[in-house]
Formats: structure tokens, C-alpha cells, sequence
């Protein structure tokens, strides 16, 4: 198994995946010519050619759109959005038409298209290209929502969006590409729509997915330290959501923090607290914490940023105050 | 207007009932005549139906709750009245103050909610209320709080606990009102439970005992029994030892410190003796009738013959095997015991021996041993067998190398030939010196000392 950053993991999934199947094939700003605002797709254009990975024109709507009617006559396009920022500009053709085609028209098309979006903040890149909205997208049915933590989940959970018949946004965090991790080599498929533990633990269950695995990881070696026992669940998908784990583990620890980078207010914290207390009512001993971003438009400043961004003090805080220590 | 239902007189003699379950559940429509609850009294369990329609706004009690008859149990909500606000009118005992917590505002001040006031918790609040009635109901609880407990409940009376708690609670039979919260603002939390599950004796308990004729909103169950310190013992006693227990202890002492004693058992059949002690028995008087452990002396004396090993004593490097089967048999006195010798008891026939015990015995008890009687002993015998024991072991006797525990002879199921019959079994053990003998030797003897209780004939050759 090689260590590999993320991108290098997502990468490789594509261009297995390229390999593989001859109607899968990349559109985007920049993927070909240029390699991927992100180098995801640096030498596809060479390799796989100008009719497999097509440089688009800055207009979202437009690389949804034809995503949608290249899907529809048989291809399974990977459309690259430059941040998931950029979604809200095609909002209408993720939302009322990827995610409900296949519904309304009794089935007699599928959409296996991967919208791959760079979601996120951190970087200072303003208010407008830095937010997490994932349980937007989440909120439709009919729409799969990803979002791995790790380089391994990225590369078979990538694998598994291509090959699935439904649209799947692909939510890629900008901070994680550099990310190393253990990815198994070749064909390495990781199913959709199941959540993992990524740390056991006995006291607390952190419930996370995206980059605030890497901080929920780190939270738990401190509080080890301080004798806490944190086990970690990873949601991964988003859409559908897997409860199993969560409720698992909750049942076990009684006590949960719930960790996302987006806002709280309506959020995936919301969502699976919620769900916690209709399935696990009688297992808690405190009631469920949430630690996400402060309700404000992201802030360029540095510092402000990173206050308005989930820290790993944070997530210790909220476990030590959920736990009551 | 919502309605309350309390527990209803189902016997002349009824006080109290107990919630064993409740067949609607809180938001369910309920008709009259329909069965609400079940409910245990002293005598059976019966169904309680409700006098009125409407939705089930609150359970008052919960299951396994017993409350003292006209306790108000549940408030019915009229159809199409607020569930919510017919519940808050009635605000139950488990929630409210009752045991502890809150003290009510003073008489004449603004909120005396029906939380406080069961029995007229179908009224709107504050609206209907006389001074006089403020003032009684004020009153009530007052009564009901216990100094000592410091309940997480709010300020609205509701109890603070965890779901969790709260469950385990209902699983463990805790009254989370004796517990106290250790959580966020005394949020009782698990382990608040568990360690009141665990120690039940020591949650709080109302100092003073609910009276019998107090609201009977008060307190759902018993009091729990309260230990309120001993009652007049006697003092401590220092007795001084007399010279038998001294020489007791001393002797004892030194055997276990001195002899490394191990120990056989051996479960004897014992049908034959009983058979053959009933027919002999019939032709003696009274005061002659043979005992079962006149068998086991002359079984024993007679497998020591054997087992020469067992009759003798450690000197120095040498052992001492003595010629004389000298069987001594231990005899209860008053402070001790002492221990009679039956001289070449292998050599007697049972009824002599029988006798020589029952004389030496007599005279132990009597005061007027005589030294040969006490002296002399190569191999000693204890019997509990009238104490209904199972088993027992003994302490070597010295200079002796082993002594004989010979416990009850007892009716037990026992398997033969794969049939499983009524046998009758006593188990004896030896102890013994393995200074001098083994395992093997004594585990033999005990085979050997079976044998001739199991044919008892042998015993009268």
C-alpha cells in the first residue's frame, strides 16, 4: 500500500476509472490544458486526449447542463466545479434536474454523473469562495452527497461515485490535498452511503466527516491524554446518510459531540442529532453538542478566519463539557 | 376542562393500589368506559376504566408506583383542549416537589400551580383559588419536604434527569427523586443512578415518617425501612480462659503450626449400618440402644490393623507404631471439650464399646472424669453427625498422627447402576501427618474403614 496525498488518491481514481470504462470522461475550468485548478488532472489531457477531458467555458450552469445531457445519452461525465461555491450558479440543474430526471421521467434514464466540487475553507480566499454547504446539497433527494476524510476513502469512494447510476456531488476539501495517507493500489472500491469508525473509543462519540476528521483525530489524542476515550465515527456520505455507527456507538458512550465545519444552524449536526435522539432517546446521559462555524460570511483575515473555523480546542472543549469534566 | 382520575377503591379494605401498567399511553384518545391502567391491589389485578373521553394528557404515577387510594393517577384532556396546557394543570407527584426540593410559594402569592396541588389539578390555575385553599395547599408540602434531599429538580418542579438515567431508573426500580444529580445544574446523570442502584439503604429518606393521613400525593411508595441506630446492646464481655480452653488452644496450636496436616474424604454408604443398627437396637433397652458412631469406632479400630501407620506417633526421627488400637472419641463439655478413650476397641465387640462411650461420656459431663478415661489415645474420632453437618475437618490430635471427622448420615439422591434411588451417605475425613503417611495410605484406610461400614456384619465377627 503506498502513502499518497489526496490528490495523488483522487487522481489515480480517475484515471483508473478512465482506463477502465471509455465513456467515462472529465469536463471543467481548466482541467485539461492547464492539469486542474488543483492538479487533480495534471497530464489527462495528454494521456486520454481533448475529447476525454474538455477545458469548458467559466459557466457552471453550462458544465452541469451538458454533464446532464451527455449522462442522458449514455456517457458518464466527472464535471470538475472549481469550489462548490460555484454550485450555486448551476444550482438549478444539480438540484431540479441531475437529482430529479431520472424520478420524473418513471426511469427510463439514469444519471451517473459525478459533479467533483472543491469545498471548504481555510485558505483566505473571502467569504464568497470558502463555505461548507453540504447539507444544501443534502437536502435533495435523489442527489448523493460525499465527502471523504481520508486519501483512501477519496480514491474508492471516487471509484464508487463513477461507477454509481446516480448523480453524486464529490465534495473535495481544499486543506486535505495535501493530505497523506495509506490508499491501497489498483481496483479499490469503497461502497457509498456508509459511515466508519475511525477511532474506537469508549467515553464520547465524535461524530465528523471531511476535514474535521483530521481535527477530530488530533482532539482525540489530547483528550487521551487526559484520560477521555473518544471514539470517532466518519459520516463519509452525507446522502444517504448511514445512522448504524452513530447510533452504535452512541449506545455505548451515551454522549456525543457532533463536528462539521459548516454552519450549525440547520446543518448536519442538526440532521444527526436529531437522529440520535429519535433512535437512541433513552442512551443519553447529556445532551448532544455541536461544534461547527460561527454564523458569520467566512472572513478573509487570517486570524478571524481561522476563529470562525472549528479548531481542535474547540472539539475538546465540547467534549469536556458534554462529558461534565 | 381536563379531568382527573385517581386511584380507585376497588375493596373495602384497599389503601393503596399499585400502577402495574398503563394500557394508554400519554397523547392517546381514550373513551369512557375504556380501560386505562391496570392496577394491583393486596388481592388481584384489575382494570381500571376511565369515566371520561378525551386524550390522555399526563400519567401522574408510573408503573410499579403505589400510591394510597385517591391519589390522582392520570388527567384526561377534553377533546379538542390543549393537551399541553391540561397537562401542566396537572403537573404529577413524580414531578412535582412532593418528597423534597422546591418549597411553594408563601400563601397568597401568585402561582400556586396545580403542580403542587394534585387533588385540584383539574382547575385553571390561581383563578379558583381561595386564600384559605392557597394557604392549605401551601401547607401540604411542607409537611412532605425533606431537609435533606436536594432533588435536581427545577424551578418548575420538573426533575432533572438524563433519558439515560431515566431509563436505567425504571429498569433498576431507583426513585430518581432520592437521587442527586451530579450533572450540569444537578442533572442526574448515569452514574448517579448506578451508584443509588448500588447502595439502596443510602439514599435519603424523609427524616420523618409520611403520615398516614397526609395528601396523598406525597409519597408514591413505603417508606423505605430507616435505620435509626441499635437498639440496647449488651456490653463487650472479657472472659477469662479456664485451664481446659487454654490447654485447648495451646494444643491445637501446636498441632496445626507443628503437623503438616492433609485431609481425605470419603462418602460412606450407609444403609446397611442404619438396617442392621435398627435390628439390633430392637433387642436393647433404652439406655443401651447402639449409636452410629459406635459403628464407625469399631469400623475404624478394625481398618487401623491395617494401617498401622495411622496408629501412631512421631518421635524425634522414628515412628511409633503403637500395638494398642487405642480409639479416642471427642466429647462436648461446657467451655470445650475433652477427649474419652476406648482401649483395644478393635478388640470389642460394639456394645461394650458402645457402652464404654456412653459411660466415659457421662461421667465428662458430670465432672468426675477419671484420667484413664482422657489418657491414652493412639488414633482420635469426632463426630458432628447429629448436627446435620455435610462435612467437616479436624485438627491432628497429638501425639496422634490422625483423627477421624465423621459428619450427619444423610438421605441424598444417589446414582447406581445408572438408576438414580435414595441412598443414605456420610462423609468422613481423615486428617492426617504426612510426616508419617501419604495420600495414598490414607485415601486406602478410608476405602478400608467404608468397607466394613458397608457390610457391618463384618463389625459383629
Amino acid at each position: 500500500m503506498a502513502r499518497i496525498t489526496m490528490r495523488e488518491a483522487i487522481s489515480q481514481a480517475l484515471w483508473e476509472e478512465m482506463e477502465r470504462d471509455e465513456k467515462v470522461f472529465i469536463l471543467g475550468e481548466e482541467v485539461g490544458v492547464w492539469g486542474g485548478t488543483y492538479a487533480v488532472t495534471r497530464g489527462f489531457y495528454d494521456h486520454f486526449g481533448g475529447e476525454r477531458v474538455l477545458d469548458t467555458p467559466i459557466a457552471e450552469a453550462g458544465i452541469i447542463g451538458a454533464a446532464i445531457g451527455a449522462a442522458i445519452t449514455g456517457t458518464r461525465p466527472v464535471a470538475e466545479l472549481m469550489t462548490i461555491n460555484f454550485a450555486f450558479a448551476a444550482m438549478d440543474h444539480i438540484v431540479n434536474e441531475a437529482a430529479k430526471l431520472h424520478y420524473m421521467f418513471g426511469g427510463q434514464m439514469v444519471l451517473p454523473i459525478v459533479i467533483r466540487a472543491v469545498g471548504g475553507g481555510g485558505r483566505q480566499l473571502g467569504a464568497t469562495h470558502s463555505q461548507t454547504p453540504d447539507a444544501v446539497f443534502a437536502h435533495f433527494p435523489g442527489l448523493r452527497v460525499v465527502a471523504p476524510g481520508t486519501p483512501a476513502d477519496a480514491k474508492g469512494m471516487l471509484k464508487a461515485a463513477i461507477r454509481c447510476d446516480d448523480p453524486v456531488l464529490f465534495i473535495e476539501h481544499a486543506t486535505l490535498y495535501q493530505m497523506r495517507g495509506e490508499v491501497p493500489e489498483g481496483d479499490y472500491v469503497v461502497p457509498l452511503g456508509k459511515s466508519k469508525v475511525q477511532r474506537e473509543g469508549s467515553d464520547v462519540t465524535i461524530v465528523t466527516y471531511s476535514k474535521m476528521l483530521e481535527l477530530s483525530l488530533k482532539a482525540a489524542d489530547q483528550l487521551a491524554q487526559a484520560g477521555i476515550s473518544a471514539e470517532i465515527v466518519d459520516l463519509r456520505s452525507l446522502r444517504p446518510l448511514d445512522m448504524g455507527p452513530v447510533i452504535e456507538s452512541f449506545k455505548k458512550t451515551n454522549h456525543a459531540v457532533i463536528v462539521e465545519e459548516g454552519w450549525k444552524s440547520y446543518g448536519v449536526g442538526a440532521e444527526v442529532m436529531a437522529r440520535i435522539y429519535e433512535e437512541a432517546f433513552d442512551y443519553a446521559d447529556a445532551p448532544v453538542k455541536r461544534v461547527a462555524q460561527d454564523e458569520v460570511p467566512l472572513p478573509y483575515n487570517r486570524t478571524l478566519e481561522q476563529m470562525a473555523l472549528p479548531q481542535v480546542e474547540d472539539i475538546i472543549a465540547a467534549v469536556k463539557e458534554v462529558l461534565n469534566v | 376542562m381536563s379531568e382527573t382520575v385517581t386511584m380507585p377503591k376497588l375493596g373495602f379494605d384497599m389503601q393503596e393500589g399499585t400502577l402495574v401498567r398503563w394500557v394508554k399511553a400519554e397523547g392517546e384518545t381514550v373513551n369512557k368506559g375504556e380501560v386505562l391502567a391496570e392496577i394491583e391491589t393486596d388481592k388481584a389485578t384489575v382494570e381500571v376504566e376511565s369515566s371520561y373521553s378525551g386524550v390522555v394528557a399526563r400519567h401522574l404515577v408510573s408503573k410499579g408506583d403505589v400510591v394510597p387510594v385517591g391519589t390522582p393517577i392520570a388527567i384526561i384532556a377534553q377533546p379538542g383542549e390543549k393537551v399541553e396546557e391540561a397537562a401542566a394543570q396537572g403537573k404529577a407527584p413524580e414531578e412535582a416537589p412532593a418528597p423534597g426540593g422546591r418549597r411553594p410559594p408563601a400563601a397568597g402569592g401568585e402561582g400556586q400551580s396545580a403542580a403542587e396541588r394534585p387533588d385540584r389539578a383539574v382547575q385553571s390555575p390561581a383563578a379558583r383559588q381561595t386564600e384559605k385553599e392557597q394557604a392549605e395547599a401551601a401547607k401540604k408540602p411542607v409537611e412532605e419536604i425533606s431537609a435533606s434531599e436536594e432533588a435536581a429538580q427545577e424551578g418548575d418542579g420538573r426533575l432533572k434527569a438524563s433519558p439515560l438515567a431515566r431509563r436505567i431508573a425504571r429498569e433498576q426500580g431507583v426513585d430518581l427523586r432520592t437521587v442527586k444529580g451530579s450533572g450540569p445544574g444537578g442533572r442526574i446523570i448515569r452514574s448517579d443512578v448506578e451508584s443509588a442502584a448500588r447502595q439502596p439503604a443510602a439514599a435519603p429518606v424523609p427524616a420523618a415518617a409520611p403520615q398516614p393521613t397526609a395528601a396523598p400525593a406525597a409519597v408514591p411508595l413505603p417508606p423505605a425501612p430507616v435505620w435509626s441506630g441499635a437498639a440496647a446492646v449488651p456490653q463487650d464481655e472479657v472472659i477469662k480462659m479456664n485451664r481446659l480452653r487454654s490447654a485447648i488452644g495451646r494444643r491445637m496450636t501446636e498441632s496445626k503450626q507443628q503437623i503438616p496436616h492433609f485431609y481425605v474424604s470419603h462418602s460412606i454408604k450407609m444403609e446397611k449400618v442404619m438396617e442392621l443398627r435398627g435390628q439390633l437396637n430392637a433387642f436393647l433397652p433404652d439406655n443401651q440402644k447402639l449409636t452410629v458412631n459406635d459403628f464407625v469406632l469399631k469400623a475404624a479400630a478394625l481398618a487401623l490393623r491395617e494401617f498401622r501407620n495411622l496408629n501412631s506417633t512421631v518421635r524425634g526421627d522414628e515412628i511409633v507404631r503403637h500395638g494398642h488400637i487405642n480409639i479416642g472419641v471427642a466429647v462436648a463439655v461446657e467451655g470445650g471439650l475433652l477427649t474419652v478413650v476406648v482401649r483395644d476397641a478393635d478388640q470389642k465387640p460394639l456394645r461394650l464399646i458402645s457402652q464404654e462411650v456412653r459411660e466415659m461420656a457421662g461421667r465428662v459431663r458430670s465432672g468426675k472424669v477419671r484420667t484413664e478415661d482422657i489418657e491414652g489415645s493412639t488414633f482420635s474420632t469426632s463426630n458432628l453427625g447429629m448436627f446435620d453437618v455435610e462435612e467437616f475437618i479436624a485438627i491432628i490430635n497429638p501425639p496422634e498422627t490422625a483423627i477421624l471427622a465423621i459428619a450427619s448420615a444423610k438421605q441424598v439422591p444417589v446414582v447406581e447402576d445408572g438408576q438414580l434411588k435414595v441412598g443414605t451417605r456420610m462423609t468422613a475425613t481423615i486428617s492426617a501427618d504426612h510426616r508419617v503417611t501419604d495420600g495414598v495410605e490414607a485415601a486406602k484406610f478410608m476405602q478400608a474403614l467404608a468397607a466394613y461400614l458397608e457390610e457391618p456384619m463384618r463389625l459383629l465377627l
